[in-house]
Order: C-alpha cells, then structure tokens, then sequence
C-alpha cells in the first residue's frame, strides 16, 4: 500500500538499468517514460562505455498509453541492435507498458534468432525496488540465457555481491571479496564491473557453488539458480569488514569449499598480521582523541547495517545505539536479519529496526542519549541532524553527496582499514 | 495566449505553442517553414532515453524555501528527492537562509495499480502538513497514478481546508510530452494557480521578477540594478511563498531563459499586466544590451541604463576585442534547450566563431504571445544560417554529427552530454550555469574559458585514444536524420 516515503533510500524496480550497465558490454534497452534513465542514474561513475543517454528507450508517449507501444519497442530493439555495439541487450519495462498491458515478453521473443542475445525482465516501477530489480535482471540472465550443463571447472566460484550503483563501494568491494577468495586457491567468477561481462556470464554455469555474501539481497536469486542451472549455494549474510569478520568469512568459505585448513588459516594469519600492524601503530588516535564516543548509529540497507555494526563492535569495541536499516527488506528475511544483530562479542545485542520513514529514524536519534557525541554513519540525509547534534557524520550509503568513490571498498581486512581512515578523518576535522 | 488557472492540467508544449523534437535542416528553412505554418515535427523510430518532464517541474517547485512536494507514484519517481533534499540544503546555506522544503514519494506498489491509493494519499498529505507546517503544498501525480486515473484533484480538495496553506494538484505524467521544458510551465502554472495573489492596493515597489535556476550571479545582479533603481526578486530557487504572492505588483518579469520564464512571463501579463520582457537574452555583447535597454524602456529607466553600458563598455569591449583575434576562425557544433542553443549561437558568431551545427533539445515555433522566439528573430535578421536539427538530446545524432564535422568544440548545458563529445576527441564546453556568458563581464570569460578548452586539449586526447565508442561503423556512415519519420 502507498506510504509516506520521507527521505527516499532507493529506486524503484527499474533502477535495474543500472545493474545492467555494470556488466560491461551489456545494453539496458528501456520500454518506459523518456525520463526514467535519468531519473534513476546518477551522473557520478556513469560515463562509461555506455551511459544513460545512451541507453535505448521507447519513450512512451500519450498515443502509446492508449494504442500500446509494442511496435515501438521493437523498432527500438531492431535498431538498438544496428546501431549500438553491445554483448548482452537486456530489454527492461517500466510502469506504463505494464500497466497498459503491452506483451514485452512476446515483441523480446522475436529476437531470438539475432545476432547478439536480446533477454527480457519485468520492472515495473510498482513491482518493488531497485534491490528486487536487481534479482530480476539475475534471474532474465539465468533463466533466459544461461543453460545447465554437467561441464564443472574445479574451485570455480560465482561471487554474488549487493547492488551496483546503489551501494557506492561495489566495485572496490567486489574485487576485493575476489581477491580473498583467490588467496584460498579458488578461482572467484564475478559479473559486474571492470573485464566482466557476457564472457563471465558464460562461465556462470560452471561453477561448483555460488558463494553469496549480503543479507538478503539475491537470495531468491541463488535459490533459482540452484533450481535452473543445478548451483548449489553459500549464503553468507555479513559483509566482512575488518579482522574479525573477514577471517570468520574465509574460515567459512574455506570450509564449504574443501580448502585445506592450513591453507585458509595461512592466509588469515599473513592477512591478520598485517592489520594488526596498522592498528596497533594508530591505537593512539583510537583511544585518546575526545570526539568519537563509544556509541554508534548505522542508517543504511541491511548489508552496511549488519557489516559495519559488526565491525565497530567487535573490531573497535564500539557499542551500538539504535540501527537502522532502510532498503525495505523483504518481511519474510527480516527475523533472520536481526538475529545476526544478537550474535555479537560479549553477549553484544543491537537493536535493529527495519524502517523506510527518515523522519522517524530522525526523531530517534534526537531522543537517543549517546552519552557523548553521536557517530552516525548512513546517507546525506543524516548530515545535519548529526550536525546538529554536535556528532560526527560519515556519508557511507545512498544518497551521497559527500564523498566521491572510484573504487574504493569497505570489505575485507583492507576494506576495515579504508573505514577506519574514513571515519577518523572526519574526527581529526576537529578538535573536541 | 489565453491561460486557463481554474485547471490544474496544462496542455503541453506540443499542443498549446506547436513545440516540435524532431527536425533536420536549416536554421533559415526552420524559421521559414514555422513562420508559414507547415512546420512539422518528425518522430523517430529509434530513439535513447532523455528527461521526465516531472524533473523540470518538481525540480522547479523544490528550490521554494519551506513547501513540500508530494510525489504521488512508484520510488523511481520520487527518486528526485534525494537530489531536492541536497539543493535545497546547499542553496540555501550559499544564500545565508534555511529551506525547510520537504520533497516525499509514496512508493505505490502493484495493489495501489489495481485498488487505487487516494485514502493513502490523503493521509500522506495531511501527515506530511503535520510535521513540517510547509508554507505551501504541492501534490504531484506520476504516469502510474495518471493512467490508473487517481483523482488527485479531488483529494487535493479535500483536504484544502484542513491543511490551511495553499495546496495544489500539478500534473506531472512524464508521458505527457517529450518537452521536459513542459515541466517549467507545469511549475508555473501550479504557482499561478495557488500562490500569485492580485497586486495588494497602493503597493508601490520597484521589483523585477527574475526567472533563473541557481541564482550564481545574484550578487553581481542586485548590484547592477541597484544602479537603476530596481531590485530583482529571484525564481524560484531560495524564494519564499511570501515572495512569490506578490510577483503580480513587480514593475516586470524577465528571465535568463525564454524557454523557463516564458509562461510565467506571459501569464503574468496577461492577468495582472506586469510587463514581460521581450528580448533576445542576457548572453553576450547584443544580448546584454538588448536585454538592459528593454528593461530600461519598460521601466522608464533608460537613461541609468545607457550610463551604465557606456561605462561597462568601455572596460570590457576592448579585452573581449583581444581575446576574439584568438578565437577567429575556430568551429563549433552546440547542443542545448531552445532556449539556449539560439541564443549561445550569437554570441558565438559575435566572438567569430562559425556554428556549424546547431542542435535544439526541442523548438518552439512561437511563445505563448504567438510571436516567433526573439533569438531566432535576431539570427534571422542578421542573415545568420547555420545547419540546425532538433533532437531531445539524443545523444547518436549528436556523436554523427560530431562525428563529420569534427569541429573544434562542442558547447552542451545538460548533464552527461558533454562526455561524449570528449570521447570522440571534441573538446567539450559545459555551459551549465545558466549566467556562464552574462553580460561583457562573463561574455569574456566564456571567451577565455572556450580559449583554454581548445588550447589544452589532452584530456580529451588521453582518453580519446584509449576508448572504444558504442556506437556502430554502420550509424557513422548514415545520415543523422535516418531514424525521423514524418509525424503522422
């Protein structure tokens, strides 16, 4: 049902462009207003080989609304495919096609034969958020282009990850996660970003597992894949940042995957090592500066909720005020997702709400007592209730306005690191 | 022009002022066949993605301090928010005010397309009065909520008396038209509509009202004015609804671009007989003085304002002269609103630069007056001809034409464009702040700016030479008008 949606954390459904435009190579083709591209791009890491304005759109119009504009996507798809150089031309439908009942299905059907693989997925601006959007475009690729086959290559293994463009850090993160799992003596298979496209997605069905690493996001996903292309799955529900958390994430990783324990706990050590050796030379500006107080907020999706509360508390010893977590998480995932919040060093429970409405989360940081300076880690929205409090505030999730990301990462015993730089330069900004 | 504000729903540019998007040719066979009437715009059969004319309306509607926009329809439509929420932050802190202004969605899901979600509405409504007391309320609809036809008149209604603040339906279906420019007119209207009051008895005022988008020159613009005895009141970024209820008793309405301040202008006019200024724009040294002199005229200042150019003049004229010898004989190809694209076409001619190719976003065939856009009239009597198409920004005619013409720049004003020309080894100009080229003082920066874009050309070299472009061997060998069809 409609509701008051106060300070916006995500897009809706078609925001899935944006997804696809992270696999290089691949085309989003648009049945939906002229505007939506722009809309729901942002122009900050865009301009790449293909950026919204080049993405093929019907714009629909008046006479479509009533006349159906079937004939007008596949005029935009006949030509898109003359007249843009791409891999994969993934066809996405916005409101009023859907609305008005145009058969997409059917007019994408008629390309079956062409050159280049033209797949379709449904993403209505009503049918859910950007998040859900992201599954649909994995599931048009598996169910529409991938096929099962016996053909497995040995420690080959999908990394699944949150959502491009939406989460700030994904390409930094993801690369990193490949990196690790790489240490162990896996082969990591990812789609998105950097050399990863329609080669990548081939390989997808040759692989022993797919490994998936966000709370919820992909689940359904995973789970399809299992079904259509016969993968079995890892979920692993936290993104690792930081020591702790990264080390528990190879343990478990190596474990599923059959890696010799040596080989795993070799890597920890060598990773851990040199983390410990940052840490211990910066335990000073941890422990004696007179701004970062012990409490801390996190305003996020449920994947830097979890990551970064698990980090601060069990990596810095940090105690968790009240989280937040914004992405409209599924109902059915949400029990579980607070467990994680319970499992904790030293018994730590944080209480987690699952909110979308910013002014609430507003009003409960007001009325917290942070017994000091509030840490607030979340999107641009929290600058000036944070300001305003006296606290220190880091622009860590959507929307950001604050930070400008190339490809750096929160993941990984690095990616802890990075945050810690993050958040400590904030606080030597000032003084008490 | 005869504007009706008893409804909500305005028509578009298409239908009310024969807006086109789709033409290519010459700026001289444009003017002709709009001034004969058989101008008509082609639609294409392929075409990318551009802009939501919602963006430009709600846009518009955002930068009023301490209102609340009501964005009725899926999270994609209301993304804006974030955007609205962060300018409105900004802005405002530039100008040393606070802006309070609230931007919401109501994320409506696949139950609200079939049941409907006017109660959810009206509750979003009366919530959203509760916690920020807006000074003003504007409730949007989407293409979702158009087309399942939600009534958000009606329940805009509804609650007028229970909110107390002046509340408006605006109607914002991004099917509507291809003419985001259309978005303008819808903000406009919505503000004509509920918050322009008739003039107040007796009030005298020396006020011109002042249609921009980011007010970047405001400082140097009161100054000026002060020399005049005027005082600009600026729209609608960082205006309050107080400012804006009196916009009917200013001595005259003028804008930084015939394409925003057109409807207003004119309404403004025609209703409460507060004159629109009718000149070709502030870019330039023609443009400047065209634009000062008509204000002069209008408001009975001319003399302070033939000091003032003499004065000016005699600084800048000689520096622009210097700067012109370098730039002799230098091509461009510029792609902007109507609203800019004739009007940056001058003054490019004036520094002697040779346009040759011009591309519009769309065309209007004539303002709200009936009269053919003042730019093109200028370009027209001063035998300028250039060729010319229209295209909503689509970005593979642009990189065509860029393509063969290989000019020495590319002048742009929309976001994510100027990227492209840079691709293709172009060095690009973004010509974003709308007072980039206003008046002598910014006329000679823009040339020494467009002098350093050409004189430095690495950035464009380096990244040139290590990127593929999207686009087809095929499209580069076609014409760009391959895609229009005759509109039928």
């Amino acid at each position: 049902m409609a509701k008051l949606l106060d300070k916006q954390r995500y897009k809706c459904a078609l925001g899935a462009m944006q997804s696809v435009q992270a696999i290089q190579r691949a085309l989003p083709i648009l049945h939906s207003g002229p505007g939506c591209a722009q809309k729901l791009c942002e122009s900050v890491g865009s301009s790449g080989y293909f950026s919204p304005n080049i993405f093929p759109c019907t714009s629909v119009n008046e006479k479509d609304v009533v006349f159906g504009g079937v004939k007008k996507l596949d005029s935009t798809i006949e030509n898109a495919l003359k007249v843009i150089d791409a891999d994969l031309y993934v066809v996405l439908t916005g409101c009023i096609p859907e609305i008005v009942g145009d058969d997409s299905e059917e007019v994408v059907s008629r390309f079956a034969d062409s050159r280049k693989p033209v797949i379709y997925a449904p993403t209505a601006g009503f049918k859910g958020n950007n998040y859900k959007g992201h599954e649909q475009v994995i599931d048009a690729i598996v169910n529409q282009y991938l096929k099962k086959t016996d053909k497995k290559q040995k420690g080959l293994v999908n990394i699944w990850a949150d959502v491009p463009y939406q989460d700030l850090f994904w390409l930094g993160n993801i690369r990193e996660i490949e990196k690790l799992v790489s240490e162990l003596g896996l082969i990591p298979n990812t789609i998105f970003g950097y050399q990863r496209g329609i080669g990548q997605i081939n390989k997808i069905p040759e692989a022993e597992f797919n490994l998936l690493i966000s709370p919820w996001v992909g689940v359904s996903s995973m789970k399809n894949m299992e079904r259509k292309l016969g993968i079995p799955f890892l979920h692993y529900k936290t993104l690792p940042i930081g020591a702790t958390e990264t080390s528990r994430f190879l343990r478990t990783v190596g474990e599923y995957a059959g890696v010799d324990k040596e080989i795993t706990e070799e890597v920890i050590r060598k990773k851990e090592d040199y983390y410990y050796y940052l840490i211990e030379r910066y335990a000073d500006i941890f422990l004696e500066n007179r701004v970062i107080n012990k409490q801390f907020t996190v305003v996020s999706d449920a994947q830097y909720v979890l990551g970064i509360t698990k980090f601060l508390v069990n990596d810095l010893g940090l105690i968790p005020a009240k989280q937040f977590v914004v992405d409209d998480t599924p109902n059915k995932y949400r029990e579980e997702i607070k467990e994680e919040f319970k499992n904790l060093n030293y018994g730590i429970k944080a209480d987690v709400s699952f909110e979308t409405d910013g002014y609430k989360i507003h009003e409960e940081i007001k009325n917290h007592d942070y017994h000091g300076y509030p840490l607030v880690l979340g999107g641009y929205y929290e600058k000036e209730v944070t300001e305003k409090l006296k606290g220190n505030f880091l622009n860590i999730s959507y929307p950001v306005q604050d930070k400008v990301v190339l490809d750096n990462f929160y993941a990984g015993y690095a990616g802890g690191i990075r945050l810690i730089e993050d958040i400590y330069t904030v606080a030597v900004s000032r003084f008490n | 022009m005869a504007i009706n504000l008893s409804n909500s729903n305005i028509a578009t540019r298409e239908n009310r002022i024969g807006s086109i998007t789709g033409y290519v040719g010459t700026l001289k066979d444009l003017a002709r066949k709009s001034e004969c009437g058989t101008l008509k715009g082609c639609s294409r059969c392929f075409s990318q993605s551009s802009t939501c004319l919602s963006s430009c309306g709600l846009g518009q509607l955002a930068g009023i301090r301490d209102v609340a926009i009501i964005h009725h329809g899926p999270a994609g439509c209301s993304v804006a928010s974030s955007n609205a929420y962060y300018m409105s932050k900004v802005m405002s802190k530039k100008r040393g005010v606070t802006s309070d202004t609230v931007y919401v969605g109501t994320d409506m899901n696949e139950n609200d397309t079939i049941f409907g979600s006017t109660e959810s509405l009206k509750k979003v409504i009366l919530e959203v009065n509760r916690r920020y007391s807006p000074k003003a309320i504007f409730v949007s609809s989407s293409c979702a909520t158009g087309i399942i036809g939600e009534d958000i008149d009606s329940i805009v209604d509804e609650v007028r008396e229970e909110v107390g603040v002046p509340i408006v339906a605006v109607h914002c279906e991004g099917f509507k038209s291809r003419i985001w420019a259309t978005g303008f007119d819808i903000s406009d209207h919505a503000v004509l509509q509920e918050i322009v009051k008739p003039p107040r008895q007796g009030v005298k005022t020396n006020k011109i009202n002042f249609k921009n988008f980011f007010e970047s020159a405001r400082p140097e613009i009161i100054e000026i004015f002060k020399k005049l005895d005027l005082e600009p009141v600026f729209l609608y970024c960082n205006s309050t609804v107080e400012e804006l209820s009196h916009l009917s008793e200013s001595l005259a309405t003028t804008c930084i671009c015939g394409t925003l301040g057109n409807y207003l202008g004119n309404a403004l006019e025609e209703k409460y007989g507060v004159p629109y200024i009718r000149s070709i724009n502030q870019c330039g040294i023609k443009g400047f003085e065209a634009w000062l002199r008509e204000i002069g005229k209008v408001t009975g200042r001319s003399e302070a304002v033939e000091s003032y150019l003499e004065e000016q003049r005699a600084v800048y004229l000689p520096q622009i002269e210097e700067v012109k010898k370098e730039l002799k004989g230098l091509t461009a190809v510029l792609g902007m609103g109507p609203g800019y694209t004739f009007e940056v076409s001058r003054v490019l001619d004036e520094l002697g630069i040779k346009v040759v190719w011009a591309l519009a976003w769309h065309y209007d065939k004539k303002y709200e007056n009936g009269d053919v856009p003042p730019s093109m009239k200028y370009l027209l009597d001063n035998d300028i001809d250039f060729e010319t198409s229209v295209a909503d920004q689509q970005n593979y005619e642009v990189m065509n034409i860029l393509n063969k013409y290989k000019p020495d720049m590319y002048l742009s004003r929309h976001p994510g464009s100027t990227v492209w020309a840079i691709k293709n080894g172009t060095p690009a100009i973004y010509v974003a702040d709308e007072y980039m080229i206003f008046g002598y003082k910014h006329t000679l920066e823009f040339a020494k700016t467009i002098l350093d874009a050409v004189k430095n050309r690495s950035f464009e070299e380096n990244l040139a030479s290590r990127t593929k472009l999207p686009y087809t061997d095929w499209w580069y060998k076609q014409n760009v008008d391959t895609f229009l069809e005759e509109a039928k």
